[in-house]
C-alpha cells in the first residue's frame, strides 16, 4: 500500500516536473495539475496512511488510535479546492496569451528555428 | 478587518473602495495602538482553544505591515481613480480581495491558513496584473502565474512536511514543539521548513528565484505595481516571524537553521537587484529591480539574526517599500509625457552617437507646465533619495541604522570583532545605494533635462496627491526617527523572545472576555 503510494506520488511530481519545464503552455498546464495530484496525495500520505480507519467518529467515542487523521483530509480539501481554482485563472491566462500571441508557445513567439 | 473586507468585496463602486481603504488605514491605526503597548491580541475564529482552532494572531509586527499595508492601500487606490480602474473590469474588487489576502497574511497564526490567505492574495494578484490587458501583460502574466502556482505546490509539501513531524500546524504550538522534535525527524522537519522556505523565498524575490519579478512588476499597470511593492514584503515578512519563531536561539538543536541562506542569499539578491538597477533602460524595469534591492536587503538583515539588525531592517523595510510605491506611481505619470519608443530613440542615439533632434513640437497642453514638471521633479528626487538611502530622507536613516547595527562588535559578537558577513553588508548596501543612485541620476537626466520640446504631461492632482502623501510619510518617519526606532526595537526584542508570542497564543482567553471588533 504505502510502497504503491509512494510510487505513484513520486511518477506523478516527475511527469508533472518534466512537463512544467517544456514550452508549451498546455503542456505546462497538465504539468500543473500533475504536480498538483501529487501533492494532493502527498499531504494524505503524511497523515499516516491507515486503510479502513473512519475519518469522524461515528457513534461512539471509541478508541482515538483506531480513527484516521482527519486534518490531513480537511487540508486536502481546501487544497484541492483552491489549486483547481488557479489552475482554472491559469487556463482563461493561456487562452488569452494564445489568442493574442497567435502561438502557443511560453514565451508568446516562437523560437527561432 | 477580515469581516470587513468580506462584506465589503462585492462592491465595484469606486467610492466604496476608498472609504474601504479609508476604513482600513483607521482599523490598523487602531491595532498599532493597541499593540503598541506590547500586548498582544488573539482572536479565535470559532472560539476553539489555540492548537485546535484557526487563531489571528496581532502583534507590534502584525500591526506594522497591517498599517503599511494599508496606507500604500490608500494611496494606490486614490490613484487609481484618476483612470487606471477604468482599464478593465472589477479592478476594485480585485483589489479588496487582494487586500483581504494581505491583512489575513500578516494576521494569521496559523501555517494553513497562511497558505490560504496566500493564493487569495494571489489570485487577487493575477486578476490585478492582467488588468488593462496587452500582449506584454498577458505575457508576463503566463510566467507570473506558473511559477507561483509551482511555488504554491511546494508550500503545501513544505507544510504538510511539517505536519506530518509535529502533527501542528499552528505557528505557536510548532514553536513550542520544535525543541523537543526527536533528532531522527528533525531532518524531515528541517527539510519541510526549507521547502516551505523556497515557497516564500520566491515570493520575496530572493536572488536566483526572482527572475520572473522584475518583467511583472514592469508590465503590471502603475497602481498595480505600486501595491505589488508590498507583496515580496509578505514573503519577508513571513520568513521573518517563522525563522525567528521556529528556529531561534530557543530552538534547541535547530537554531538558527538556515540564516546563513537568508544571509548570502539576501546580499546576493541586493547585488542582482544593485546591477539589475544599472542595466536597466526602462524606469518601470528599474522600480522592479529596486524591489529586489529593498528585499535582499531585510533577508540578509534577517539571516543575520541580531536584534539591533532586525529592527533597522523594520525600519528599512518601511521607508523603501513607500519609496518605491511612490516610484512606480511616479513611474507612471513621469513617462505619460514621453512619446512611445522615446526609450528606443534614446539607446540608438547613444548607440550611434547621433545628435539629430526628433523633436516633434507638439503643442503643450494647457496646464501650468513649470509646476508640474517642479513637482514632478522634486518628487522624483525625493523617491531617489528614499530608494538610494540619502540624507535626509528615511532610507538614509535606515541605512545607517543598519549599518551602525550590523558593525557594532557588541552586539554582533561578543569577541569585540566584526563578523565578515557585517563587513559584507556594509559593502553591498554601499554598492546597491551607490548603483541606485547612479541609475536614478541618469533616468532623472533623460527626463527632466531632456529638450524643452517635449511634452508635459497632464497631471491631476488626484494622481499627484497619493505620491506626495507617500513622500511625505517617508519625511515624517525621518523627523520622527526616535520614536519610530523605539518602536521597531520592542517590535524585534519581542520577536527574538518568541517565548510570549506561545504562550500568549495557547494560553488566549476564551471569546467573550476579549474584545474582537475590527477583526
Amino acid at each position: 500500500m504505502e510502497l504503491v503510494l509512494a510510487i505513484g506520488i513520486g511518477t506523478l511530481a516527475a511527469s508533472g516536473v518534466w512537463l512544467i519545464l517544456r514550452p508549451r503552455t498546455f503542456q505546462v498546464i497538465i504539468g500543473l495539475s500533475l504536480l498538483s495530484y501529487a501533492v494532493n496525495l502527498f499531504i494524505v500520505a503524511v497523515g499516516r496512511v491507515r486503510s479502513g480507519a473512519p475519518v469522524l467518529i461515528a457513534k461512539e467515542i471509541g478508541d482515538v488510535a483506531k480513527h484516521a487523521d482527519p486534518l490531513p483530509q480537511a487540508l486536502v480539501l481546501t487544497a484541492i479546492v483552491i489549486s483547481f481554482a488557479t489552475t482554472a485563472l491559469f487556463l482563461v491566462v493561456l487562452l488569452a496569451s494564445r489568442g493574442l500571441a497567435r502561438t502557443d508557445h511560453v514565451d508568446g513567439q516562437e523560437p527561432e528555428a | 478587518m477580515l469581516l470587513l473586507n468580506g462584506e465589503r468585496h462585492r462592491a465595484i463602486v469606486a467610492g466604496l473602495n476608498v472609504t474601504g481603504t479609508v476604513a482600513l488605514v483607521c482599523i490598523a491605526v487602531i491595532l498599532l495602538g493597541m499593540s503598541g503597548a506590547g500586548t498582544r491580541e488573539v482572536y479565535r475564529l470559532g472560539n476553539w482553544p489555540a492548537p485546535f482552532g484557526i487563531v489571528l494572531v496581532l502583534d507590534r509586527l502584525s500591526a506594522l505591515m497591517l498599517l503599511l499595508t494599508n496606507v500604500l492601500a490608500l494611496a494606490t487606490a486614490v490613484f487609481s481613480l484618476a483612470r487606471w480602474h477604468r482599464a478593465g473590469a472589477h479592478f476594485h474588487s480585485l483589489f479588496q480581495f487582494l487586500l483581504m489576502g494581505l491583512n489575513g497574511a500578516f494576521l494569521t497564526g496559523d501555517l494553513f491558513n497562511l497558505f490560504v490567505f496566500f493564493e487569495l492574495l494571489l489570485a487577487a494578484s493575477y486578476g490585478l496584473l492582467l488588468h488593462g490587458s496587452g500582449i506584454a501583460r498577458v505575457k508576463a502574466g503566463l510566467h507570473y502565474i506558473v511559477v507561483n502556482l509551482a511555488a504554491s505546490l511546494l508550500f503545501l509539501i513544505g507544510v504538510s512536511l511539517i505536519y506530518g513531524v509535529t502533527g501542528t500546524l499552528n505557528m505557536a504550538d510548532l514553536a513550542a514543539r520544535v525543541p523537543a522534535i526527536a533528532a531522527e525527524s528533525r531532518g524531515l522537519l528541517e527539510a519541510g521548513a526549507g521547502v516551505l522556505a523556497v515557497a516564500f523565498l520566491l515570493k520575496a524575490g530572493m536572488w536566483p528565484l526572482s527572475f520572473w519579478l522584475p518583467t511583472a512588476y514592469a508590465a503590471a499597470s502603475p497602481p498595480v505595481a505600486s501595491i505589488f511593492a508590498i507583496m515580496t514584503k509578505v514573503g519577508v515578512y513571513v520568513l521573518l516571524r517563522l525563522s525567528l519563531l521556529l528556529f531561534g536561539e530557543g530552538a534547541g538543536a535547530s537554531a538558527g537553521f538556515g540564516s546563513d541562506w537568508l544571509l548570502w542569499g539576501g546580499l546576493a539578491t541586493t547585488l542582482f537587484g544593485a546591477i539589475g538597477t544599472l542595466a536597466s533602460q526602462d524606469t518601470a524595469r528599474l522600480g522592479g529591480f529596486s524591489v529586489l534591492v529593498s528585499s535582499g536587503t531585510v533577508l540578509a538583515a534577517t539571516g543575520m539574526g541580531q536584534v539591533g539588525i532586525t529592527s533597522a531592517a523594520l525600519f528599512y523595510l518601511v521607508s523603501s517599500t513607500l519609496g518605491i510605491s511612490a516610484f512606480f506611481l511616479l513611474v507612471e505619470l513621469i513617462e505619460r509625457g514621453r512619446e512611445p519608443g522615446a526609450d528606443m530613440i534614446a539607446v540608438t542615439r547613444e548607440a550611434y552617437g547621433e545628435e539629430d533632434e526628433t523633436g516633434e513640437a507638439e503643442e503643450d497642453v494647457g496646464t501650468a507646465i513649470v509646476a508640474t514638471m517642479g513637482l514632478l521633479g522634486v518628487a522624483f528626487i525625493g523617491c531617489a533619495l528614499v530608494i538610494a538611502g540619502l540624507p535626509p530622507l528615511s532610507g538614509f536613516i535606515a541605512k545607517f541604522a543598519l549599518l551602525a547595527a550590523a558593525l557594532n562588535p557588541t552586539e554582533t559578537h561578543q569577541n569585540g570583532a566584526v563578523p565578515g558577513s557585517g563587513w559584507a553588508l556594509l559593502v553591498v548596501l554601499i554598492f546597491s545605494g551607490f548603483a541606485t543612485l547612479v541609475a536614478m541620476a541618469r533616468a532623472g537626466i533623460r527626463i527632466f533635462w531632456a529638450s524643452p520640446d517635449r511634452t508635459v504631461p497632464r497631471v491631476r492632482v488626484i494622481e499627484m496627491a497619493p505620491i506626495m502623501f507617500l513622500l511625505i510619510i517617508c519625511a515624517a518617519q525621518t523627523v520622527l526617527a526616535g520614536p519610530v526606532i523605539r518602536f521597531m526595537q520592542a517590535t524585534a526584542q519581542s520577536l527574538h523572545a518568541p517565548a510570549g508570542y506561545v504562550s500568549d497564543v495557547l494560553e488566549a482567553a476564551p471569546e467573550g472576555s476579549r474584545k474582537a471588533e475590527g477583526k
